[in-house]
């Protein structure tokens, strides 16, 4: 399944300035590691050596933070889009990664 | 209804207020607790209470005592309220971009403004806050995104005052900012009745934070850490500026006149509502809309006020 993943600011360096990529996977993680191959450093940006989550990146499927859904393995659907952004602190949540934000 | 001895005394036992014309599940109440009602405006009165009375009572604090806090607004007028009265002088580092309106209800309290940058948003203000607070070991830094003091407000107040006024409630719903209100509230309801649901919506964006150059600048507040407050949420949720301003506008409907994290709190319980059979969600209006009138958040066209929305931080 082919999804598209929005990268917020600071990781669109690794795919050439790119705010929106494909992904192919049928879950986030499997999209995610998909992404390795197109854009080395990408994604050990966002999985740690364990192959968790890293602690200041927040990973949501449409809206919805993937760590209160089944975290990697979250399952993805047809129309369903990643987005990749920063923790930040309360007050100031970069949205660039979101599509139809301004970047 | 009594006399108070102080405003402080005003704090808390806020109203509890039947929203449900405005949910889209005819079998899904909505119920919203009016923070705005507190007597310096918002929801941060109660932490700013309970934190600097924990500091008085460690001795931290005595009179003429300087005080330094990150805060985007709220935090910093609630304390500032409270410190005008008790003799204590305070200083915020705020960013730059907040409304207008922030800026001068600090004034009014007489509090000192130390600015930092907007396009480094809240994570800028805490940065420079740690930072004068290492330099100056004689302020008191409370540091309401690290103060036990935070969450205990909401778990010893706002949490029983809603299982006191709502005890069928099965969802609640508040603003991730500091991560007191769903730490304390969420802790509490929990201990009641393990099958609430506790929802996170976190903030629609203030300035776009292009100044995060890497992904170890990034900040979680350590009281979400110690508190567990990845177990004790049931869902995190994103909302964009548009659908803030949108709810914001629809609280009018049933006479609620709230800020615009209000409006992107709603948005989330909406949106729960729209996803379960039946049920009652408790959720959380952080402040009246007084503070930002500047923003044409009510009048001007949508499309303007969602560009200037992104330019000012108001969660």
């Amino acid at each position: 399944m082919s999804v598209s993943v929005n990268l917020p600011t600071v990781l669109r360096v690794h795919a050439g300035g790119t705010k929106t990529v494909e992904a192919e996977g049928a879950t986030v993680g499997e999209a995610l590691r998909d992404l390795e191959a197109k854009y080395p450093g990408l994604v050990g940006q966002v999985i740690n050596d364990e192959g968790a989550l890293h602690k200041f990146v927040n990973v949501y499927v449409n809206d919805d933070d993937v760590r209160y859904l089944s975290s990697l393995d979250t399952p993805l659907g047809p129309s369903d889009e990643i987005s990749i952004l920063p923790a930040v602190a309360g007050g100031a949540v970069d949205q660039s990664g979101f599509p139809g934000e301004a970047a | 209804m009594a006399v108070y001895g102080s405003m402080t005394e005003l704090i808390g036992n806020t109203p509890l207020v039947d929203i449900s014309a405005l949910s889209p599940n005819e079998n899904v109440r909505i119920l919203m607790k009016l923070e705005g009602q507190n007597p310096g405006g918002s929801v941060k009165d109660r932490i700013a209470l309970s934190m600097i009375e924990a500091a008085e009572a460690e001795g931290r604090l005595v009179p003429g005592s300087v005080l330094i806090e990150p805060s985007s607004g709220n935090t910093g007028i609630g304390l500032a309220m409270i410190c005008k009265a008790r003799g204590y002088h305070l200083k915020v580092v705020l960013a730059t971009n907040v409304s207008i309106e922030r800026r001068q209800l600090l004034e009014v309290w007489g509090a000192e403004i130390i600015e930092s940058p907007g396009a480094e948003g809240s994570n800028g203000a805490v940065r420079r806050a740690q930072k004068l607070a290492a330099e100056h070991p004689d302020w008191v830094f409370l540091y309401q995104y690290a103060n036990p003091a935070n969450p205990k407000a909401h778990y010893e107040g706002t949490g029983p005052e809603i299982w006191r006024d709502c005890p069928e409630v099965t969802h609640f719903v508040a603003g991730l900012g500091t991560s007191g209100t769903l730490l304390g509230v969420g802790r509490f309801l929990k201990e009641r009745n393990p099958a609430i649901k506790v929802l996170a919506v976190e903030p629609p964006a203030g300035e776009i934070v292009d100044g995060l150059r890497n992904l170890e600048d990034g900040y979680i507040p350590p009281i979400f850490i110690e508190g567990n407050g990845a177990e004790l949420l049931d869902g995190k949720r994103i909302v964009r500026p548009r659908e803030s301003i949108e709810w914001t506008r629809r609280l009018t409907e049933v006479g609620v006149f709230a800020g615009l994290s209000t409006g992107a709190i709603l948005a989330g319980a909406v949106k729960t509502a729209a996803g379960i059979e039946q049920g009652t969600i408790v959720t959380i209006a952080c402040d009246g809309g007084w503070k930002y009138l500047s923003t044409g958040a009510w009048t001007d066209d949508l499309d303007t006020v969602e560009s200037r929305a992104r330019e000012i931080t108001y969660f």
